[in-house]
C-alpha cells in the first residue's frame, strides 16, 4: 500500500491555487449553474446545423440506396468505414484514461476523465452510425442480432469478425456509459443539493438517483469503479483489436497482416488523446477551469501522444519491412506500388499520414513545446487529420486496385452525401458535447476532492522546508559525495 | 423505515472526522451513518463496516456471461444449424473467443451496476431524507441514532468534544420513497404527528 501511495517529492500538486472543498464545488458547478454564453450558443447552433446536414445526407442514402455514395467496383468500403474506424479510435481515450490510469493509480486522470469519458460515448455513438447506414436496407439492421427467427431459425455467423464487431462495439458503448454514469451520480447529487431553480431541482433530483453520500454507498461505489476499470481495461484493448480483425482476417493484400491489432490499438489511443486535447484546451479556457486542467495535464497527455505516435510509426515501418521481406508480390504491390510510389494516385494520402502521425508528434520530445498550448492545439488537430488518413490509406489504397486490372476503380472521390454524412457525425458529436458541458460537471467533482489534499503534499512541505533552509544547509542536505 | 431521532454533527476536516468516529464508537454510541462528499479511504474500516462483496457478484455475472456465450454459440453452430465453412470443424472455439469475452464483460458490468443500484437503493425518482444538503459539497455529516437509552444532551456534548460543529437533534425518515426533489412530498413523519 505504501508503495502504491508513494508520491515523488518533486511532483507539483494536481490542482493549482489553494482551494478548499467548497471552492472546488463552486468552480466546477459554476458553468452548469449560470446561463450559457454567447460562444456556447454559436458553437451549439453550428453543431445542430451540421447534424441536420447529416440527417439529410442519411435520408438521401436511405431513400435512394448506397448508390448515393461513390463506392466503386472494388471500393466497397470508402469514406463510411474510414469514418467508422476513425470515430471508434477516438472513442478509446476516455476509457483508457478512466480505466487503465485508475488501475495504475495515476492521480492526474481526475482532472480529465469525466470529459474524456463523455467524449468516448459520443464518439462511439458517431462510429455506430456508419456500419448501420452502410447496410443500405437499414430497416433490416436487426438481422445482425441472434434472435429466434422464422428463417430456420438461421443464426448469425459467430465466426465472422463483422459480427464480433457488433458485439464489441455495443458492449463497449454499454460499459462506457455505465462507467461514466455511475461516476456522475455523486456529482449530480452535488448539483441537486445546490439547485435553486425548480427544473434543475427536478432534473438533477431524478438524475442523481437519490444519492446521499453514505459511507457504505461510497464503499460499494469504490468497489464498483475498480472492478469496472478492471473489466474496461481488457475491453478497450479488445474493441480496437476486433475492429482490426475486420481487416486482418481477410485475404486482401495490405489488410491481412498480424501486426494490425497492436498497431490499431496504439493508433486509437493516439487519436483519442489528440481529440481529448482538442476538446479540453477549449473547454478549460471557455469554462475557466485552468486550475483543474493544468498545464501539467496537457504535458502528460502530450507525452502519451509522442509515445503512441512513435509506436504507430514503428508499426508503419514494420509493415513496409515485412511487405519486402515476405516477398509476396501482391503484398508488395499494395505497399510499394499503391502507397509508396509517388506517381500512384493515392500516394499523397500515404505521405500525408506519415507526416501527420509519425513526424509531427516528434516535436513533443521538447518540454518547452509540450507546454505550448497553441502548438498543442494545432498538433492535436493535425494528428486527427493524420489518423483519418491512416484509415483511408488502409481501406482505399488496399482495394482500389484488386487482383484483376480490368476491374480497377477509377479515382475515388466522395459525393456530397458522403461528406455530409461525415460532417453530420461531427454535428452529433459536438451537439452532445455542448449539451454535456452545459448540463453536467465536466470535471469529476468528488474525485478532485479526493485527491485535493493528498496531491502535492510532499511537494508543498518540501518546498516550504527548502525555502526556509540557508544555502549552506541546502548544499549539505542535497549534495552527496559518492 | 419510519421516522427516527438522530443527533447530527458536522465536520469540516477529515483529519478531525477519523479520530471522532473512533471515539464515538468506543463510547458506545450507535453511528447511523457518516455522509461524505467524496470517498474517504479507511472510513468504512473505522466505522466497522464489513467489506462489500459486490466484486464477488461481478465474478458470478461474468461467469454467467461466459457460459451463456459459449453455450449458445456451441448449440447454434454444432447442434441446431450446422454450416460448413470450408470444411472447418463445426466446433471452432478460437473464433468464438471474441464474442465470449465481450459477453463476459457485458454481463459482469451490467449485473454489477444493477446490483450496486439495488443495494444502495438508487434509481430515478427515488427520494431520500438528507441531514445536511452540504454533505455533497464540503461537509462530513455524522448521524448518531438515538435509542431509548441515549441521553441526548450527553451525546451532543460528546460530539462537540470530538470536534463536530453545529450539532443538532433531527427527526428524519430513513429509507427511501418515490418522489421528486422539486416537490415536498408528504412524509411518514407528518402522518405520525397528525395521528397524535
Amino acid at each position: 500500500m505504501s508503495l502504491l501511495r508513494y508520491e515523488s517529492q518533486v511532483r507539483p500538486p494536481l490542482v493549482d491555487g489553494n482551494k478548499d472543498y467548497h471552492q472546488v464545488t463552486e468552480d466546477i458547478c459554476r458553468p452548469v449553474e449560470t446561463k450559457p454564453t454567447f460562444s456556447w450558443w454559436v458553437g451549439f447552433i453550428i453543431s445542430v446545423g451540421l447534424l441536420i446536414f447529416g440527417i439529410i445526407s442519411v435520408t438521401m442514402e436511405v431513400m435512394y440506396g448506397t448508390g448515393q455514395w461513390n463506392l466503386g467496383k472494388t471500393i466497397g468500403w470508402g469514406w463510411d468505414i474510414t469514418n467508422f474506424v476513425w470515430w471508434v479510435g477516438i472513442g478509446h481515450a476516455g476509457t483508457l484514461i478512466s480505466a487503465i490510469l485508475l488501475l495504475f493509480r495515476q492521480g492526474w486522470r481526475t482532472g480529465v476523465n469525466r470529459a474524456a469519458e463523455a467524449m468516448t460515448i459520443f464518439a462511439v455513438m458517431c462510429a455506430g452510425q456508419f456500419p448501420i447506414w452502410h447496410m443500405g436496407r437499414v430497416w433490416d439492421a436487426f438481422f445482425v442480432l441472434p434472435y429466434p427467427n422464422t428463417r430456420g431459425p438461421l443464426w448469425v455467423n459467430f465466426n465472422s469478425p463483422l459480427l464480433w464487431d457488433v458485439f464489441a462495439i455495443s458492449t463497449y458503448f454499454t460499459v462506457s456509459l455505465l462507467f461514466w454514469y455511475s461516476g456522475l451520480i455523486p456529482d449530480l447529487a452535488t448539483l441537486r443539493d445546490r439547485a435553486k431553480l425548480k427544473w434543475s431541482k427536478m432534473f438533477y433530483g431524478v438524475a442523481a438517483f437519490g444519492w446521499t453520500g453514505s459511507t457504505k454507498h461510497w464503499q460499494r461505489h469504490e468497489a464498483l469503479s475498480l472492478v469496472l476499470a478492471g473489466l474496461s481495461t481488457p475491453l478497450v484493448l479488445s474493441v480496437h483489436t476486433i475492429v482490426s480483425f475486420d481487416f486482418a482476417t481477410s485475404v486482401i493484400p495490405g489488410w491481412h497482416t498480424t501486426i494490425f491489432p497492436p498497431y490499431f490499438v496504439a493508433g486509437a489511443i493516439f487519436s483519442g488523446f489528440a481529440m481529448v486535447q482538442t476538446l479540453l484546451l477549449v473547454t478549460r479556457k471557455v469554462l475557466g477551469l485552468q486550475d483543474y486542467i493544468t498545464i501539467e495535464h496537457i504535458e502528460v497527455m502530450n507525452k502519451v501522444i509522442v509515445l503512441t505516435g512513435s509506436i504507430v510509426g514503428i508499426a508503419y515501418l514494420t509493415e513496409l519491412f515485412i511487405a519486402w521481406y515476405g516477398a509476396n508480390e501482391y503484398e508488395g504491390f499494395a505497399f510499394f506500388e499503391n502507397r509508396l510510389n509517388l506517381s500512384s494516385p493515392y500516394a499523397w494520402s500515404y505521405y500525408l499520414m506519415m507526416g501527420c502521425n509519425v513526424l509531427s508528434p516528434q516535436v513533443f520530445w521538447s518540454k518547452k513545446l509540450r507546454r505550448n498550448l497553441l502548438l498543442t492545439f494545432f498538433m492535436s488537430v493535425l494528428v486527427n487529420i493524420g489518423m483519418w488518413f491512416e484509415r483511408f490509406v488502409i481501406i482505399v489504397t488496399s482495394i482500389y486496385r484488386d487482383f484483376l486490372p480490368s476491374s480497377w476503380s477509377t479515382y475515388y472521390t466522395p459525393t456530397i452525401w458522403e461528406i455530409g454524412f461525415y460532417l453530420g457525425t461531427f454535428g452529433l458529436f459536438f451537439t452532445c458535447y455542448f449539451l454535456f458541458a452545459k448540463f453536467f460537471p465536466v470535471i469529476a467533482v468528488a474525485e478532485i476532492k479526493h485527491i485535493l489534499k493528498r496531491s502535492g503534499e510532499n511537494y508543498k512541505e518540501n518546498m516550504a522546508a527548502v525555502e526556509k533552509e540557508s544555502l549552506g544547509d541546502f548544499d549539505h542536505h542535497h549534495l552527496h559525495e559518492h | 423505515m419510519g421516522v427516527k431521532k438522530f443527533v447530527v454533527g458536522n465536520f469540516y476536516d477529515e483529519a478531525v472526522l477519523f479520530p471522532a468516529v473512533k471515539k464515538v464508537r468506543r463510547a458506545g454510541y450507535k453511528i447511523h451513518d457518516v455522509f461524505t462528499p467524496f470517498p474517504i479511504h479507511g472510513l468504512d474500516k473505522a466505522m466497522g463496516l464489513k467489506d462489500t462483496s459486490l466484486h464477488v457478484a461481478g465474478f458470478i455475472y461474468g461467469i454467467t456471461g461466459t457460459m451463456t456465450a459459449l453455450g449458445f454459440i456451441t448449440w447454434a453452430l454444432t447442434v441446431d444449424w450446422q454450416i460448413n465453412f470450408g470444411g472447418k470443424p463445426f466446433f471452432s472455439l478460437p473464433a468464438w473467443i471474441p464474442i465470449t469475452f465481450e459477453l463476459t464483460v457485458l454481463f459482469a458490468a451490467v449485473g454489477m451496476v444493477l446490483t450496486f443500484c439495488w443495494l444502495c437503493q438508487l434509481a430515478p425518482f427515488v427520494k431520500k431524507d438528507h441531514f445536511n444538503p452540504r454533505s455533497t459539497d464540503d461537509t462530513f455529516v455524522m448521524a448518531l441514532e438515538c435509542t431509548s437509552k441515549t441521553n441526548e444532551a450527553e451525546a451532543i456534548a460528546f460530539l462537540k468534544d470530538a470536534g463536530a460543529q453545529d450539532v443538532s437533534v433531527q427527526y428524519r425518515e430513513t429509507g427511501w420513497w418515490l418522489g421528486r426533489y422539486d416537490k415536498e412530498t408528504i412524509r411518514f413523519q407528518k402522518k405520525v404527528e397528525a395521528a397524535h
